[in-house]
């Protein structure tokens, strides 16, 4: 960057930040691979125009799409604002609109095209020279996952890659691989080019305020830390339940399926929050550190014994909000003899002192009887119950539920007595909801993440031995069933999803009704 | 549209207004519907009768994200009873999803009521929450009164005619209890800019080498410039002197390790609502910033001895202010650290 004659020392800290809400986050040049995309079209875009809008955004921005449609500027920037007035969580004012726009260009091109690299870096470096300012460049991967390899090996070919005085990070989107071999193989070429700290693996979920709030709850409310081990919990389930079918998804869902779609990062995810220990502080290392921990503890099962810890289904015809629905293999796009899993459920461990013999049972489908959220965590029944009077509607254990949609917030159930002259009792909720507690609307998700990488912090982001350990302790489960003969479980659309679910619970254990 | 319980009372007492609110949460439960109070903080406003429907009118385009229980004092004058109604409203917009209530508290009440108005609200507040509590319409009495129940005052510096009235009064309140001003908060993104402007390390130096700062404003808000200079001053280390008048502004050279700063305020009669239109900042090496407002956010120059000036536009919408409201609320949950010496240099520098 270009500063004035400095002739007095620089103070370390800027003594004006203090007690602003937004940070000053640098200048920033976002390169988005696959713009015209429906990632960028339904997701990023509207997510860069709340940014805007809210003045949170660096104070000189600029943003150049990628993408293999042959359209120019004005075409690119027709798309964007169609998009975010379509998608963006409020209606966009006009002037900051076209404020934004002012600062878009586009450069067309197929990603394995040297000459498109030579345009990308020729626009970058013509927003540098306008503002006589080094931007940082952030390349936002959003493309297919065949792609993400050869856009980070040309960005390297083209000195891409690094900005003298300023920072270049790259977004890597999910899938991050398809099995342990192919994400090796993906950070392998990614590093090759890119140094860790340059990289930020993104899972929206981690951008969610309620998963971010998983983390003050455990290490800001001393209530929870005593019960928080294998002495009180009896058993932990999370469920990412969804009442839609596939919809135009088929060409991606069909060669992903359940279990790579949502239960390898986001449920893992949610998993590793859950049950981490606390971080010595919240940096990006720091708290990445404790969570890839909890993955290096779960062992990874043998081929053969999958079918015991593991199911998987198929959502057959049914009905959905009175709505008769087809099965998965009627849907538009879906091979008539697909097996691809839409409902996947797995019983895990986490072999360390804390967790040592409580199961975790994760559970993900589509066209299940409703969306929803969640992990329940179950504690350990009294040991003795002196209430067992005809009257009551029973003792259940405590259960302590962190919803994440629809309903934000955390749940604790507890018994109660039913008032009269009888010990009569029944289980009570205690509800604790976002919405009544706060006064502000929560950002998307990829509003947070994208500003966090314009700041080069990574806390919210996988690291590349997460991803690994993630694939580590899937691919035995997707191995085996490739190679299983037995036919794939079927669900009617709308239901709980496949009875074979059951057959994972282990003692008295029950999943949670949808 | 939420939907709402009812009860109203003349000439009525603050336990009778409490038990009709127990009566009306215990209605809804018995409804039947999954329904949660909102727990956000206790507002009590109060206001002129004669602008009871403006103050509504505000509070309702805060949104949904309402206080958790809001008292209306309504001043009529020469009254000598209280009547009040309760409604507590639940937004029931999701049909699985559990609804939020919104309870509030209207009196009317008489210029007699003002000064021992603590023990008229203090049993209607809802425990162990914070309490804010704003007086649009002057009514200092009525403030005094609440001072020792109030966590939180909200006031607006600019809406005191007299900005060295303002900012003493503001000044006084705050060895009481916590200040949200809503002119400060207009000025928020003016000092988030020009935090940015000076915080990559190639410009920070430059803070230590300012020589002048002229801050335009709506001729009603010289509060709001004295805050922003106040802010300056504070965090930079200026020890800000008496403004005189000069060239129809207020001007004061602060001083700061053996050198002199510039200050200036400068009435912009172009400003259509209140705050904040520009600020400019020279350095002695001969870098000269100014943001502006304009269009689709605030229009940023930066000139350097011997180069072509650089323009830009810093992106933001402006807020509103129904938003700024909505912000000054939002903000009593919080705490800034910088609004306190802020005042106290814009009261060195006006007064």
């Amino acid at each position: 960057m270009t500063g004035p004659m400095a002739t007095v020392e620089t103070p370390e800290q800027n003594p004006l930040v203090e007690g602003l809400e937004r940070l000053p986050v640098h200048p920033t040049t976002l390169v988005i691979f696959g713009a015209t995309g429906d990632l960028a079209k339904r997701k990023l875009l509207p997510a860069i125009y709340n940014l805007a809008h809210e003045g949170a955004l660096p104070e000189r921005f600029n943003l150049i799409g990628v993408s293999r449609s042959d359209i120019g500027d004005d075409a690119f920037r027709e798309q964007a604002t169609q998009s975010i007035e379509q998608f963006s969580r409020r209606s966009p004012d006009e002037l900051v609109l076209r404020s934004l726009l002012e600062r878009m260009r586009y450069v067309p091109g197929t990603f394995d095209d040297d000459s498109m690299y030579g345009r990308l870096g020729d626009v970058a470096s013509e927003f540098d020279a306008e503002a006589d300012i080094a931007f940082n460049r952030l390349f936002y991967l959003s493309t297919a996952p065949g792609f993400f390899p050869v856009i980070v090996e040309k960005l390297g070919e083209h000195g891409l890659d690094r900005h003298e005085d300023a920072e270049v990070r790259v977004i890597v989107e999910k899938p991050f691989g398809t099995d342990l071999a192919s994400a090796l193989e993906l950070n392998r070429r990614v590093l090759a080019v890119f140094d860790e700290r340059q990289v930020f693996r993104i899972d929206h979920y981690l951008g969610k305020e309620t998963v971010q709030n998983m983390i003050v709850l455990r290490f800001a409310n001393g209530i929870f830390e005593p019960l928080w081990n294998r002495s009180y919990v009896d058993y932990v389930q999370i469920t990412a339940a969804e009442d839609i079918g596939i919809g135009s998804r088929a060409g991606y869902y069909d060669k992903s399926g359940a279990l790579r779609d949502l239960i390898q990062n986001h449920l893992l995810q949610l998993l590793m929050i859950l049950t981490m220990e606390p971080p010595v502080s919240f940096s990006a290392d720091e708290v990445r550190d404790e969570k890839v921990k909890i993955l290096r503890a779960i062992p990874a099962p043998e081929v053969e014994d999958v079918l015991q810890m593991a199911v998987r289904g198929q959502y057959g015809p049914g009905t959905s909000g009175a709505e008769e629905v087809p099965g998965y293999l009627d849907e538009e796009g879906v091979p008539g003899d697909s097996s691809t899993e839409t409902f996947a459920a797995v019983r895990l461990q986490v072999d360390n002192w804390r967790w040592a013999g409580v199961p975790f049972y994760l559970r993900t489908g589509k066209r299940l009887a409703r969306k929803t959220t969640e992990i329940a965590v179950t504690l350990k029944p009294v040991p003795h119950l002196a209430f067992k009077q005809s009257g009551s509607l029973g003792v259940q254990p405590n259960q302590l539920i962190l919803a994440v949609q629809p309903n934000e917030g955390v749940t604790l159930s507890l018994v109660a007595k039913i008032p009269g002259a009888r010990m009569s009792v029944r289980p009570v909720n205690m509800e604790f909801l976002y919405g009544t507690s706060f006064m502000s609307q929560s950002p998307e998700a990829y509003e947070r993440l994208i500003l966090d990488t314009m700041r080069g912090d990574a806390t919210l982001f996988a690291r590349n031995d997460e991803v690994e350990a993630a694939w580590r302790i899937c691919d035995p489960i997707l191995q085996a069933w490739s190679q299983s003969d037995d036919s794939l479980p079927q669900y009617p659309s709308g239901s709980q999803g496949p009875k074979e679910a059951e057959g994972l619970l282990l003692d008295e254990h029950r999943w949670r009704a949808l | 549209m939420p939907e709402a319980a009812r009860w109203s009372a003349e000439d009525t007492t603050p336990d009778a207004i409490d038990s009709a609110l127990r009566r009306l949460l215990e209605e809804r439960h018995a409804e039947g519907g999954a329904y949660a109070p909102a727990r956000v903080l206790n507002l009590v406003a109060v206001i002129d009768r004669d602008w009871r429907g403006e103050i509504e009118n505000r509070l309702e385009r805060v949104g949904r994200y309402h206080p958790s229980r809001t008292i209306i004092c309504s001043v009529e004058r020469r009254r000598t009873t209280m009547d009040a109604w309760a409604t507590l409203s639940a937004d029931t917009s999701g049909p699985r999803e559990i609804a939020v209530g919104e309870e509030r508290v209207e009196l009317t009440i008489g210029e007699a009521h003002l000064s021992r108005l603590e023990t008229i609200v203090d049993p209607l507040l809802v425990p162990d929450l914070e309490t804010l509590v704003w007086a649009p319409h002057g009514h200092e009495e009525a403030i005094d009164a609440l001072r020792g129940l109030a966590d939180v005052v909200l006031i607006d510096s600019v809406a005191e005619p007299d900005p060295v009235a303002a900012v003493s009064r503001a000044l006084e309140l705050l060895r009481s209890a916590y200040l949200v001003d809503l002119a400060w908060i207009r000025s928020a993104p003016w000092r988030e800019r020009v935090a940015a402007s000076f915080d990559p390390p190639g410009w920070r130096s430059a803070l230590a080498e300012i020589a002048a700062v002229s801050v335009r404003h709506h001729p009603d808000s010289v509060a709001s410039g004295g805050l922003l200079l106040g802010w300056l001053s504070s965090r930079l280390g200026w020890d800000a002197v008496g403004m005189e008048r000069e060239d129809g502004g207020l001007v004061a050279r602060a001083r700061t390790r053996g050198r002199r700063v510039r200050l200036r305020l400068e009435p912009d009669s172009s400003m259509p609502v209140p705050g904040l239109s520009g600020i400019t900042i020279e350095a002695a090496t001969g870098m000269r910033l100014s943001l502006d407002r304009g269009p689709g956010g605030l229009s940023a120059r930066r000139e350097l001895p011997g180069r072509p000036p650089s323009t830009w536009v810093v992106l933001g919408a402006s807020r509103g202010e129904a938003g700024i409201l909505g912000e000054g609320i939002r903000q009593a949950l919080l705490r800034d650290p910088t609004y306190g010496p802020a005042l106290r240099g814009a009261c060195a520098m006006l007064s």
